[in-house]
């Protein structure tokens, strides 16, 4: 019967789906990806109490009832019984109450912007898209690269986000947790690889003709004297980039080669930031948590956010 | 694009069926107007939320503060405000067929409606001249664009009740024409409320 | 600026053959057409019955076929895009540059949603809803045929631009910036937002309109609790449009002043905010998909309960579960971008929000269930179609909650498996239940029934093609596959980017046996005929007419005592009666303003993408005017009388006599 073999293809298909997975989401290989796969499969087996019992009753429902077993019981009045009106309320209710617990926790313990706890002390990276093509600034260690972001493995990364112009979103799937880049606004990524390796890094939200060329190699050193021996070479180089050179990389490349600056001129991100959200007026009004309530104003932590460093200065 | 959305909602008050069970249907015609009334005001409602959020975004150019005179403001809204009752009498007197009255006070809130209008395009000219345009900030878009966009209801209001003066002194008040009266009496009255909100959100709070 | 604004020779993009070979197939099946009509003489007719016509039914079909030739220009774009994405492996470019590729996915998005599922669902309604209420037409004919016009309108634009300029290379939600005029210099944005614009009205001026038949044209004795399910779907679906599409009118204004006039609503410079655009677009954007799905929950309702001969299980919990799916519709907006780094509670509230949604949703499955159980089941093609719906809309369903959570969300955002989920949801949900609806209300509508076996064929190839070609994206998003990319290069990928190309050609195998069953249909209309307008041994009232329905619907209106009003008649033998009198029935005349008005509008559309300043104000002058002019035109209307109706009943009523005889 081909609702039977129909059923098989998807199951095979769904197994096929689990197991092929290497490279991806369900492959992670720092702490933030490994929580949010668990979350993942957590959430999916907890459907699945409601989604196979439709899927199979539909079936068995339609085979059993259909028109030819007039053998079978059939009541053309019969439209309500409280206790199944109870019983088909109640059951997603009550996976959708498990559902909603785990997903108000795990929202909170994934929080993009919280700092990775019990971890040590974050790296710091800047991070810009451009078109089309990452910038990341090591403000510590005063360098700069495109298209290739190093660092060392097991030790938490926070990343502040920006975006020249066009609208990306920062996305490392081994490594878990993406986050837009948007011009103007800073947002926060807070990242972990706890094991050495070369991770694939996209753009996540398109971006114009050059977006699918937009990716960088994420490499995680097996030790941070590694990464240190990795920003001795950069700084090696004597490119330098400053607001002139920046203007100039900021023009639209595709598939731009992988480019190490030895100097960074200091707060240039922040110049970068400052050039539009120097045109948003004071944000008090908004900060202050009262006033915070709605969506719409939530909505723009970022936002306010960037403007309290720029008045805290 | 709003202009149009009322013009064609006028429709609502001209369509086809005013004959079969004739009260039935006269009342079908101002609950779906008051239904696009509905709609216009969520229009409105995005134009006010967006205001809300980049109101401060003044780019370093004027704010509400250095520009809002509020008592030039209040004249105009009393304008308007006073409009919706002279609007009031008309439709008392259009209940009543009286034709003349009608068209007297229909003529009287003529008069105030285009002297809202024209204060408020002196507001948007004498800005402008001054550099305040609303290419300047974010600011001054969204204030520019909602009130520009009540001020264009008031203006397509003004030509429908040209029109609505012109069929009564000619056709003088069958039913049909009094219940296009009563749709743009509720257009007028709902213009009104919106106005209120325009005044208290952009002038009064933005001048504080 | 020049007599044509930015019109040149130069904007027809005759250098792409593509482009070219498309628009000379649809130049040589326009000509076919136009020569089999001259051939047949029937260009009086199509003017004075169908382009003109203020009759429900009429402006129904006239819907259903827009959809039909827009799910072929849209069903185009996919096919061009899973071939592309199957050939560009490896770092191979493809065939289609990211130039013209980025307007194929925008194309593909805002064709299918506001040009093919919108009007399909539209138009069933035109079709049902007035005759399931009892009443001789909507509440405001000439506004209804205003509206298919400008919903036609709309998508002449949409068209157009497939010849003249360019289409938008924004993704169908345009956001700004890259849908601002720096980042978007050319036309392609103008067109998206006039043909949204125009086509919008078209729907907001339709719900507002079947919102007030609803409410005031019930027939007699009906209560608001006793309106088929279908009606309540599609009532729920008209209060979140008129709820929603003015926000999407405002958002398009808005973008169209930063555009034209250089405001700064969204720009990125001078305090202009980005996050705005995407906040309003998806309030309305979300409840567009519940405006999409909730009439297809009503029709599969209708079609279990009439194929199972039974009653349908929990009416009032159905009606509730619809209300509380339209209005949590309102409060979920945000899902949409978890990733735009809000709060942690703010992104867990929108998350709850949307899976509080699954609550009722699941009741409606359960319902489906319950209404299957202890009936007689016939497994004709509304049924397949309906428990293909019920698999399907399930998995879309779970991968729906699962990007609701926003742990989750942050690793599946704009990855395939989004695609994934909103295909199973919109296919599997809205385009099965049209589909449905199509071959269930097809005799109501046209006569004659559909062949059945091209249609389960159809079904088939449907069904599976979409599990090849959707499936592979869920696991694409799993192997961090994001959306909108133009060529790829991972070889981990390849095997299940050709089994989506092959699924997408399968899917087109089902459009084609769809084409071959309307062929064999009309081929074979005197054998499929529905003499008694009562095909299925209906339920509600629609089946209470011939076949097509007598073009006043009722001659007399029934007075309703039953949810299932038409059962209810034919189990107290009060079915196919004939009153003690017929009285004369009022009706509309047709006529041509609608068509003179909206084409006006679209002219002005056209006019304003191009800058040509003069020819945009002439148009809207000309359209007001169309429309004063209409104002006062006193001849709109007449009598049907009395010896045509009873004429007219007794061919039905001896029809009837007839096959029950038989």
């Amino acid at each position: 019967m081909s609702i039977r073999n129909l059923l098989k293809l998807t199951f095979t298909t769904i197994a096929l789906m689990l197991a092929g997975c290497s490279g991806g989401v369900l492959d992670p290989k720092g702490q933030v990806g490994v929580d949010e796969k668990n979350l993942i499969i957590l959430c999916t087996i907890l459907m699945l109490i409601v989604v196979i019992p439709v899927i199979v009753l539909t079936l068995y429902f339609a085979w059993k009832y259909r028109a030819s077993r007039d053998f079978e019981i059939y009541t053309p009045k019969w439209a309500h019984s409280t206790k199944i009106e109870a019983l088909v309320w109640s059951v997603p209710v009550l996976i959708i109450v498990a559902l909603g617990v785990i997903t108000w926790r795990s929202t909170i313990a994934l929080d993009p912007y919280a700092p990775l706890e019990g971890q040590g002390e974050h790296l710091t990276v800047e991070v810009v898209s451009l078109d089309w093509k990452w910038l990341f600034i090591y403000p510590e260690q005063g360098i700069a690269t495109v298209n290739e972001l190093v660092f060392p493995a097991n030790k938490p990364i926070a990343f502040k986000i920006t975006s020249e112009n066009a609208m990306n979103s920062f996305f490392i799937p081994q490594l878990g947790s993406q986050i837009y880049s948007m011009a103007g606004m800073e947002t926060k990524l807070h990242l972990i690889a706890n094991e050495p390796g070369t991770f694939k890094g996209i753009s996540s939200n398109y971006s114009g003709a050059g977006f699918s060329g937009m990716k960088f190699d994420a490499i995680a050193t097996p030790t941070e004297a590694d990464f240190d021996a990795w920003v001795e070479k950069v700084k090696q180089e004597d490119t330098v980039l400053t607001s002139d050179s920046y203007k100039e990389l900021a023009e639209p490349t595709e598939n731009h080669p992988v480019t190490y600056y030895g100097d960074v001129s200091d707060g240039l991100f922040h110049e970068i930031l400052m050039k539009y959200m120097k045109d948003h007026g004071s944000m008090d009004f908004y900060s202050k948590p009262n006033n915070a309530a709605t969506g719409m104003k939530k909505a723009m932590p970022a936002m306010h956010k960037g403007h309290h460093e720029e008045v805290n200065e | 694009m709003s202009a149009l959305a009322n013009d064609i909602a006028t429709d609502m008050a001209h369509d086809i069926h005013e004959e079969h069970e004739h009260e039935h249907h006269e009342n079908n015609t101002v609950f779906g107007f008051w239904l696009y009334l509905m709609t216009d005001c969520l229009l409105f409602a995005s134009f006010f939320a967006t205001y809300a959020v980049l109101f401060m975004n003044t780019a370093g150019g004027v704010s509400g503060k250095d520009i809002f005179e509020l008592n030039f403001v209040a004249v105009e809204t009393a304008a308007l405000l006073v409009s919706s009752i002279t609007f009031g009498f008309a439709m008392i007197c259009a209940h009543k067929q009286n034709k003349s009255g009608a068209l007297a006070w229909l003529a009287i809130t003529w008069v105030l409606g285009a002297t809202f209008i024209g204060m408020e395009v002196y507001e948007f000219h004498h800005l402008i001249v001054h550099g305040n345009g609303p290419q300047e900030s974010a600011f001054l878009t969204a204030f520019f664009s909602l009130v520009g966009l009540h001020g264009i209801h008031v203006t397509s209001g003004l030509i429908w009740m040209t029109i609505l003066f012109i069929e009564v002194s000619r056709r003088g008040l069958p039913e049909k024409t009094v219940t296009r009266l009563s749709c743009l009496s509720l257009f007028w009255h709902f213009l009104d409320i919106v106005w209120i909100c325009v005044f208290t959100v952009v002038y009064l709070m933005g001048a504080m | 600026m020049s007599f044509l604004g930015k019109l040149s020779i130069e904007s027809v993009p005759y250098h792409e053959p593509i482009i070219m070979v498309t628009l000379a197939v649809i130049a040589v099946v326009g000509i076919a057409v136009a020569l089999l009509i001259t051939k047949y003489k029937q260009w009086g007719t199509l003017w004075s019955d169908w382009i003109t016509s203020v009759d429900h039914k009429h402006l129904g079909i006239m819907y259903i076929v827009l959809a039909m030739v827009m799910l072929l220009r849209g069903f185009a774009d996919a096919i061009m895009m899973r071939t592309q994405l199957a050939v560009a492996t490896n770092g191979a470019p493809g065939y289609l540059p990211p130039e013209h590729y980025d307007q194929i996915f925008t194309a593909h998005g805002v064709i299918m949603i506001i040009f093919m599922a919108m009007p399909f669902m539209i138009g069933l309604m035109n079709i049902v809803l007035p005759l399931q209420i009892g009443a001789r037409d909507v509440a405001y004919p000439f506004l209804n045929n205003l509206s298919f016009w400008l919903t036609a309108g709309g998508a002449i634009l949409i068209n157009i631009s497939l010849g003249i300029g360019e289409f938008a290379k924004t993704g169908w939600v345009a956001y700004p910036p890259i849908a601002g005029l720096e980042l978007s210099p050319g036309v392609g944005v103008d067109y998206y937002i006039w043909a949204l614009q125009i086509s919008g009205l078209g729907t907001l001026l339709t719900a507002v309109n079947f919102l007030v038949t609803v409410f005031k044209m019930r027939a007699p004795g009906m209560k608001l609790m006793q309106m088929p399910i279908f009606t309540w779907t599609c009532t729920w679906a008209n209060i979140l449009i008129a709820a929603s599409f003015p926000i999407l009118t405002a958002v398009l204004a808005m973008l169209t002043l930063d555009r034209y006039l250089d405001f700064h609503f969204f720009t990125n410079e001078a305090g202009g905010n980005s996050m705005m655009y995407i906040n309003l677009f998806w309030a309305w954007g979300h409840p567009e998909v519940y405006i999409l799905v909730l009439p297809a929950f009503g029709i599969f309702s209708e079609v279990i309960s009439t194929f199972t001969a039974k009653r349908l299980f929990g009416y009032t919990s159905m009606v509730y579960a619809s209300g509380a799916i339209a209005i949590l519709g309102f409060v979920v907006w945000l899902h949409h971008f978890f990733t735009m780094g809000s709060s942690a509670n703010v992104n867990a509230f929108f998350g709850i929000m949307t899976m509080v949604i699954a609550v009722p949703t699941g009741v409606k499955l359960f319902n489906w269930l319950f209404t299957m159980y202890r009936g007689r089941l016939v497994l004709s093609v509304p049924v397949l179609w309906a428990l293909g719906f019920m698999v399907t809309f399930t998995i879309g369903g779970m991968t729906g909650v699962l990007l609701a959570i926003p742990g989750a969300d942050y690793v599946l955002h704009n990855s395939l498996f989004l695609i994934a989920h909103f295909h199973n949801t919109i296919i599997g949900g809205a385009v099965f239940g049209y589909l449905a609806g199509f071959a269930f209300w097809f005799p109501k509508a046209m006569g004659f029934k559909l062949d059945e076996r091209t249609g389960k064929a159809a079904f088939w190839c449907w069904q599976i093609g979409f599990m090849m070609a959707f499936l592979p994206l869920y696991v694409l998003g799993f192997l961090g596959m994001t959306r909108r990319l133009n060529h790829t290069n991972n070889p981990d990928w390849n095997l299940w980017l050709y089994i989506a190309a092959v699924g997408a050609f399968v899917i087109a195998l089902g459009i084609f046996f769809q084409l071959l069953q309307l062929f064999i249909s009309f081929k074979n209309k005197d054998k499929l005929d529905d003499t008694t307008g009562d095909p299925w041994n209906g339920h509600t009232l629609e089946w209470s007419t011939a076949s097509p329905p007598q073009f006043y619907n009722f001659a007399h209106i029934p007075h309703i005592q039953d949810i299932d009003a038409w059962t209810d008649a034919k189990e107290r033998g009060d079915s196919y009666h004939k009153p003690e009198k017929y009285a004369p029935i009022h009706m509309p005349k047709n006529t041509s303003a609608g068509v003179f008005m909206s084409m006006s509008f679209t002219v002005m559309g056209f006019a304003l993408i191009w800058h040509i300043w003069w020819l945009a104000a002439a148009a809207l002058i000309a359209g007001i005017g169309v429309f004063i002019k209409r104002c006062y035109t006193s001849d709109v209307d007449y009598y049907v009388q009395v010896d045509e109706i009873e004429k007219i009943e007794q061919a039905h009523l001896a029809a009837n006599a007839k096959g029950a005889s038989v």
